[in-house]
């Protein structure tokens, strides 16, 4: 199985969220980077067992500049076969999206693996814009996922429950949890790692469809009520009165 | 030039989302000078409803295999129709099928894309959209620089106005392309509004101690007419079924209310309920983190705690 999973990175989960540039730009300062949870807990982990399986290649696809090789390598110590970087600022979903899918056109890849978004944008768009590039299905929020040759079997995440699917062909897939369960690299995967091939390659030029124009903060809580455990008529009433909810 | 707005109609019935979005399109259209058209791909048995949120037109197009979504022949229909119709916006649910089709249709229109978008684009500077990003920790602001552009609304974002009058369905037939998926099972909860599209959400972590406790938030749940969620170590340990876990990990919800009991509020928690309009928190742990998220807190045991909160909510809804 010839399998591509695409690869961002992303600020830690508990990392402070903050801007600089006059609000236009993420403040990275003091930040630490990682491999997005969601594209290297299910979706690489899922790819890796399957060619485990059934034999075949792995390879990771990341759109970004050379800081990036850091979750790159991760992702090789983990056990992808090899890497591929587009040199370019991941500027919209669109730009990441059609600069990978030009590069996939070009390979024959069985599955295109994504996570179902990353923590950052938060878009869920590009594999559904890859799918659209190639002309391929797409099947996405992926908890489980069975390949018998041509034909994969694979449960999706629906609104309050979910659905089995049977794709026929090469197609993209978001993964969700459930899928696999999480890798930690161990000492002879970092040191394979450094000696897997990584391909640089110059990125296509295109436009610019969505531009950030300003980031903000949600506004602030201004502090808990407390109320009297003994007293929840009053509770029901702040939400009635106050609140407004019920 | 005319907006297009995609209503879902799962098991042919347009929900709650379904008239968010058409009231979405129906206002941007308006302040854009244009007309509205909605779009139902198969019957509803409500379809005519949508008129009342200031369409002009509801189409509804027969041809597609109706509760099979796939989202390469969903995209083609709609697209095609947009063209049909000039229609250089495209609005639809940020559901799960909705994000499946909203990368798809921006290629197919050469458009620009906001997935998630939580309030009416602003047009006084171009278009822009704002979106909440950083897992709920910050809002962007996009503009969006194409001709066409393709915007999913996030749930809850406003409410429907539905004061105008109902309009008939006009029938088209299209042809659906040829799939290469199929769908073979579908298990939904039947009866329950599915978490991310609920208004009030009744939630509880490890300081139940054993899914055989839960039934005092199921009757708190029942007698708000709340959806139940829980967080990621009891979902972890099969107390309760994976897609009550809400969080980063899990599902991420904005209802009106979120009350959550025995959950310490874990920043990845957080990532998944923070946009919720007012939660209450219940923990006998006063340095419970959870609280400095809280508009209400209540400090004390939620096994207590939490049947006094339902007799107190069945006496408010009976007065």
């Amino acid at each position: 199985m010839n399998l591509l999973v695409c690869i961002s990175k992303t600020p830690d989960t508990t990392a402070k969220i903050s801007f600089k540039a006059d609000d236009t730009e993420y403040n990275s300062d003091g930040v630490t980077f990682i491999l997005n949870p969601y594209d290297e807990w299910y979706a690489l982990v899922r790819a890796i067992e399957l060619t485990e399986q059934n034999g075949g290649n792995v390879t990771v696809i990341n759109v970004g500049p050379a800081t990036n090789d850091i979750i790159i390598r991760k992702a090789l110590a983990i056990g992808a076969n090899d890497a591929v970087r587009i040199d370019t600022d991941a500027s919209d979903a669109f730009t990441v999206a059609s600069n990978i899918a030009n590069y996939a056109k070009t390979k024959n890849f069985d599955i295109i693996f994504l996570g179902k978004e990353t923590i950052d944008y938060n878009g869920s768009e590009v594999g559904a814009m890859i799918a659209e590039l190639m002309d391929l299905p797409y099947v996405s929020y992926a908890s489980k996922l069975d390949v018998q040759s041509a034909l994969s079997t694979v449960t999706r995440e629906i609104e309050g429950g979910e659905e089995v699917c049977q794709v026929e062909g090469s197609f993209v897939l978001s993964a969700a949890k459930g899928m696999a369960e999480q890798r930690i690299p161990n000492m002879k995967g970092i040191m394979m790692a450094k000696n897997k091939p990584l391909e640089v390659i110059a990125p296509m030029s295109g436009d610019v469809r969505v531009s950030t124009q300003k980031f903000v903060l949600p506004p602030a809580k201004s502090g808990v009520k407390l109320i009297d455990a003994e007293n929840m008529d009053e509770l029901v009433r702040l939400l009635h009165e106050e609140a407004k909810v019920i | 030039m005319s907006v297009l707005i995609y209503i879902e109609n799962p098991n042919g019935h347009i929900k709650k989302s379904g008239f968010e979005v058409a009231t979405y399109g129906a206002k941007l259209a308006s302040s854009m000078g244009t007309n509205a058209i909605g779009l139902i791909l198969g019957s509803a048995t409500n379809a005519g409803d949508l008129g009342k949120c200031g369409l002009s037109k509801v189409l509804q197009a027969n041809g597609l295999p109706t509760n099979e979504f796939d989202a390469q022949s969903y995209s083609h229909v709609i697209a095609q129709i947009a063209k049909d119709h000039q229609a250089n916006v495209v609005i639809l649910s940020n559901t799960a099928n909705g994000k499946a089709l909203t990368g798809r249709l921006a290629i197919k229109m050469e458009a620009g894309s906001v997935s998630g978008a939580n309030a009416l684009p602003d047009l006084s500077d171009g278009f822009s959209v704002t979106k909440s990003v950083y897992s709920g920790k910050a809002i962007v602001k996009y503009k969006i620089n194409t001709k066409n552009k393709v915007i999913s609304v996030m749930g809850n974002s406003l409410q429907p106005d539905m004061s105008g009058q109902a309009i008939d369905v006009e029938q088209i037939t299209v042809t659906a392309p040829t799939t290469k998926l199929k769908v073979l099972e579908r298990k939904t909860s039947d009866g329950i509004v599915p978490l991310p599209e609920a208004e009030l959400v009744v939630s509880a972590g490890r300081g139940m101690k054993g899914p055989e406790n839960w039934g005092i938030i199921e009757e708190l749940a029942t007698a708000l007419g709340a959806t139940t969620a829980c967080s990621r170590p009891v979902a972890d340990a099969d107390w309760r079924p994976h897609h009550e876990h809400v969080g980063q990990t899990g599902v991420a919800i904005r209802p009106n209310l979120y009350i959550a009991a025995g959950i310490s509020g874990a920043i990845q928690h957080l990532a998944g309920v923070n946009n919720s309009k007012v939660i209450v928190v219940i923990n006998k742990d006063p340095e419970a983190p959870f609280f400095k998220a809280a508009d209400y807190g209540v400090v004390g045991d939620l096994f207590e705690v939490v049947p006094r909160l339902t007799a107190a909510v069945k006496k408010f809804k009976h007065a």
